[in-house]
């Protein structure tokens, strides 16, 4: 781990949605912090903001959404604050992204050729198309596509879904950022392709010393992927800290129920074990604590906002009744 | 691919027979033929002799065969008014009508492909929705009532384009075109428009409706997740992708086009078939009127042919799934 | 418990056309076509009572008023506040007229048109199988030429007269309807109280009635709205050149084409008043006709 200041640290972001129907306040309250060569896995269930914190941190936020609060420093910049053309020179060349669904994310009717030399050209103008185009056969190589030559010319229809989601990364990787974010990228793809694409991100994200956030809701793969871990609930981190530490001696009661739910945890015959309630509508948000309706430990004292507060060394954990070191 | 071809050229040629069917017993068989082929200055004798001639003592059916083999040797009739061949007086006319055609699209594409990738990429700005509201209005507005107006603002008020006839002709490959000159272009300019303004509406209809839907998908994001200029995700990006659809429908609606031209040939003297089917069915110059309602029809089912044909070749998706079949 | 009975008490308060009329009038624009519209249809329907002067009543007219600009007056009195044309009849009373013929001409041929094609697109739907293949194969025919170009061949066929350019503009018009009719009737043929009313024995005819008509009817009223305001153009401009509505019923279209050599001249009013009114009734109509289509949209409903 290096020491020193963090590539990218999140304070207090909240991005909220200005619909029709109210504000969405989809992130209320992210803090993180990744450093450079780190992987950073961010947890949380379906609608707990953690892919809108991935776009916050781009600004790639679509309207009636935008951020509210919070900085989101990069290298030394606000990326908040920074105007979008700014913005769109650090996209793809410092901070780069991949999305869940690899089926739509490359345009249909270019070539993949087109799709990678126009990701170099946008930031470097001065390399040549023969030159870019050379860089991309190498890089497809990389991710473990072959023959790339043939695959150049291709349109993204002729790939498989786990194929299409190389040649993502392939893109994401082209011009060296020191931070990738990847949007659970492997949700919608085979266990076995899984498998593979996980491998060979964490080894080119090595190699390169890039950084990377892995957003996911699966803590299986966040054990054996990441370094630390943030765990999020309702729009908010409520623990983070080093991933053995996190998961196995959790504070939070939350990150414990998650945890506790995993399937394979379970022995044969045994009852699942599931958080009680279901979780709030991001349209009405319960005050205080958001996990105290289902919380077992909850009482008046959760009324109130907790705090991301460090308990111990590196681990933050936004609770005021956290886990001790408790059998589980 | 071939498949497709043969099946759609039978089902054209199925069309075509029914026309001339309908055609021929719309002429022939309703009122008195020899008033219709015969014109109507012949005296007893001529009319007795033509009718012999042209075999009209014959069973129905009998004459809608000679009518047909006729029709497939080019032969479709005098022209009561010319005196001339009916078929060789359209084709003589197809190209002007062809040109205005062909200006009044690219007319309606210059203008309503930037409106329409506007108005779906901005749906809320004022200029967007003072374009929306403009569209019901174009595609409301008869055609004949705007070349009207074209007529009075340009012509009459302002004095700065002719409101008659076509202009000066460049004579290439066989083919007069009026659009090579300036005198052409001054004269093809407001009747190109006039002609267009129905088809502007539908291509910033179709351009904004595309635009909105293709600026939500992943693919752009990705694209502004690597940090392309704007102008290279709507240039490139979006357009590609709207272009296909815009240009299948725009392609089907050249023989709407044509057709539309006897409104626009009409009020501006163009010189096309439009101009000439109004005038024989005004005067009853019925193998005039055969032969435009013959050769119209073909033309808009070829066009129709071709543009499906040309579907499956420009969406790469649909090509390989029919080559893989 | 009482958030739970408030909550249903209001729904049931809102029967579906208010709702359906609620959003339609959400949007001014189209509060405001609607009223146009309906001020059209008031003055067309009254125009013999309303109009200062009939303009086909020869003997009323007079010659020496030809051509006279808007807002001058006759020799008794009367204010020709649009204007005369070449034979002295005042405009407004002559456009007065002519909404009432165009206006009247299309609706009665969108209706016809309305019957038909829903008459023949309920059968192809019910009844499928090789019947329904012809019927919609005739109607793709159809529906793949241009209107005007269906129009120009039957009026050439055909020849002039009232009921004849009629009979054009239904069969111009009927394929839309049975296409629409018959892909509503589809859906609903599919639908489980069809399946119901079925094992009931009810006469088939019963079924199409009572059941499926009604369900299909909101996109007939959208394709109606937009199809009524297509005749209108179409009549217009097959009277224009010449070939539409014979002289003793001149529409708007014909108004227009006999102001159409006077415009050179700078006798605009002929041509240009008659071209206002048949602009307003069309896009007041198609004003009506989107809205209608946006709130009857059911993917748009959120």
């Amino acid at each position: 781990m290096s020491a020193g200041a963090p590539l990218l640290a999140v304070e207090d972001l909240a991005t909220h949605f200005f619909t029709r129907m109210g504000v969405v306040k989809a992130v209320d309250g992210v803090s993180l912090a990744v450093r450079s060569g780190e992987v950073l896995g961010l947890v949380g269930e379906s609608g707990s903001g953690k892919s809108v914190t991935g776009f916050s941190i781009l600004g790639l936020v679509d309207p009636p959404g935008r951020i509210v609060a919070g900085r989101i420093l990069f290298e030394g910049e606000d990326l908040a604050r920074l105007p979008e053309e700014r913005l769109r020179r650090l996209r793809g060349e410092r901070i780069a992204m991949i999305f869940q669904d690899p089926m739509m994310t490359l345009n249909p009717v270019l070539r993949i050729e087109t799709q990678m030399v126009e990701a170099i050209r946008a930031h470097h103008p001065e390399v040549s198309h023969a030159e870019a185009r050379a860089r991309s056969r190498d890089v497809l190589g990389q991710v473990g596509i072959a023959s790339a030559e043939e695959r150049l010319a291709a349109y993204p229809h002729q790939f498989s879904g786990g194929m299409r989601q190389r040649v993502a990364i392939a893109i994401a990787l082209l011009n060296r950022p020191s931070l990738l974010i990847a949007d659970e990228p492997t949700t919608a793809l085979d266990v076995t392709i899984q498998a593979q694409i996980l491998y060979e991100v964490q080894k080119l994200c090595r190699e390169s010393r890039t950084a990377l956030i892995w957003i996911t809701h699966d803590l299986a793969v966040v054990s054996g992927l990441a370094d630390t871990v943030a765990v999020m609930y309702a729009g908010r981190v409520v623990e983070e800290g080093p991933v053995d530490g996190v998961l196995d001696r959790p504070l939070h009661p939350y990150t414990s129920g998650l945890i506790g739910s995993v399937p394979s945890r379970n022995r044969r015959g045994e009852p699942l074990r599931q958080i009680p309630g279901m979780t709030p509508s991001p349209l009405r948000l319960p005050s205080g604590c958001s996990f105290r309706s289902r919380c077992p430990r909850a009482d008046e004292r959760c009324l109130a906002m907790p705090e991301l507060a460090a308990l111990e060394a590196g681990r933050l954990v936004r609770c005021v009744h956290p886990l001790r070191a408790e059998a589980q | 691919m071939t498949v497709l071809i043969i099946r759609r050229l039978m089902q054209s040629a199925v069309v075509l027979l029914a026309m001339s069917v309908l055609v021929f017993l719309g002429v022939f068989a309703i009122g008195n033929p020899v008033d219709i082929l015969i014109s109507p200055q012949a005296d007893q004798a001529e009319i007795a002799r033509a009718t012999a001639a042209l075999g009209l003592d014959k069973p129905l059916w009998e004459q809608y065969f000679v009518f047909l083999r006729n029709a497939l040797h080019g032969d479709l009739g005098r022209s009561f008014v010319f005196n001339e061949p009916a078929l060789r007086l359209i084709v003589e006319r197809l190209p002007a009508t062809l040109e205005l055609a062909f200006a009044a699209m690219l007319v309606a594409i210059v203008l309503g492909l930037p409106l329409g990738l506007f108005v779906g990429l901005k749906p809320d700005s004022p200029l967007a929705r003072l374009v929306a509201a403009g569209s019901i209005l174009g595609f409301s507005l008869p055609t004949f009532w705007v070349g009207i107006m074209l007529i009075l603002v340009f012509a009459v008020e302002l004095h700065l384009l002719p409101s008659t006839g076509r202009g000066a002709t460049v004579n290439v490959l066989g083919l007069d075109l009026s659009f090579l000159t300036w005198d052409g272009i001054k004269h093809l300019l407001l009747p190109a428009i006039n002609l267009s303004l129905s088809r502007i509406a539908l291509v910033i209809r179709l351009a904004a409706a595309g635009t909105r839907e293709v600026v939500h998908m992943d693919y752009i994001k990705f694209a502004r997740a690597k940090g392309l200029a704007s102008s290279r995700i709507v240039l490139v990006h979006v357009l590609r992708n709207i272009l296909i659809p815009i240009v299948t429908v725009l392609g089907l609606e050249i023989g709407a086009v044509i057709a539309f031209s006897v409104v626009t040939e009409t009020i501006f003297a163009w010189p096309g078939i439009g101009q000439l089917i109004i005038k024989s069915i005004t005067v009853l110059d019925r193998p005039v009127i055969v032969a435009y309602l013959m050769l119209t029809v073909l033309l808009v089912i070829t066009i129709n042919l071709l543009v499906d044909i040309l579907y499956s070749v420009l969406d790469p998706r649909v090509r390989l799934a029919e080559a893989r079949a | 418990m009482s958030a739970l009975t408030d909550e249903t008490a209001g729904i049931d308060a809102e029967t579906p056309f208010r709702r359906l009329a609620a959003d339609f009038f959400a949007s001014k624009l189209a509060a405001a076509g609607l009223a146009v519209f309906a001020a059209i249809l008031v003055v067309a329907l009254l125009a013999p009572w309303i109009s200062p002067q009939n303009p086909y009543d020869l003997a009323s007219l007079d010659l020496m008023d030809g051509r006279l600009p808007p807002g001058s007056a006759s020799a008794d009195g009367l204010v020709y506040w649009l204007g005369t044309d070449d034979q002295g009849r005042d405009m407004m009373s002559a456009i007065f007229y002519g909404l009432r013929t165009s206006l009247g001409v299309g609706a009665l041929s969108s209706i016809a048109a309305l019957l038909l094609g829903g008459a023949l697109g309920l059968v192809a739907a019910y009844v499928g199988g090789r019947v329904e293949t012809l019927i919609m194969r005739v109607v793709d025919l159809q529906l793949s030429l241009p209107a005007i170009l269906v129009a120009l061949i039957l009026v050439a066929l055909l020849g002039h007269g009232v009921l004849k350019i009629i009979l054009a503009l239904v069969v111009v018009q009927w394929a839309y309807y049975a296409r629409t009719i018959r892909a509503s009737a589809l859906v609903e043929r599919r639908k489980e109280y069809i399946e119901a009313a079925r094992c009931l024995a009810l006469s088939d005819a019963r079924i199409v009635l009572h059941h499926i008509l009604p369900n299909c009817l909101p996109p007939v009223i959208v394709v109606a709205t937009v199809q009524v305001a297509h005749a209108i153009a179409l009549e217009a401009t097959l009277s224009f050149l010449g070939i539409g509505l014979p002289i003793t019923e001149p529409s708007l279209g014909l108004l227009i084409a006999n102001g159409f050599e006077y415009m050179m001249s700078g006798k605009y009013w002929i041509s240009f008043f008659p071209g206002v009114a048949l602009l307003i009734a069309i896009v007041s109509i198609n004003l009506v006709g989107d809205r209608l289509r946006d709130v009857l949209n059911p993917r748009l409903q959120k």
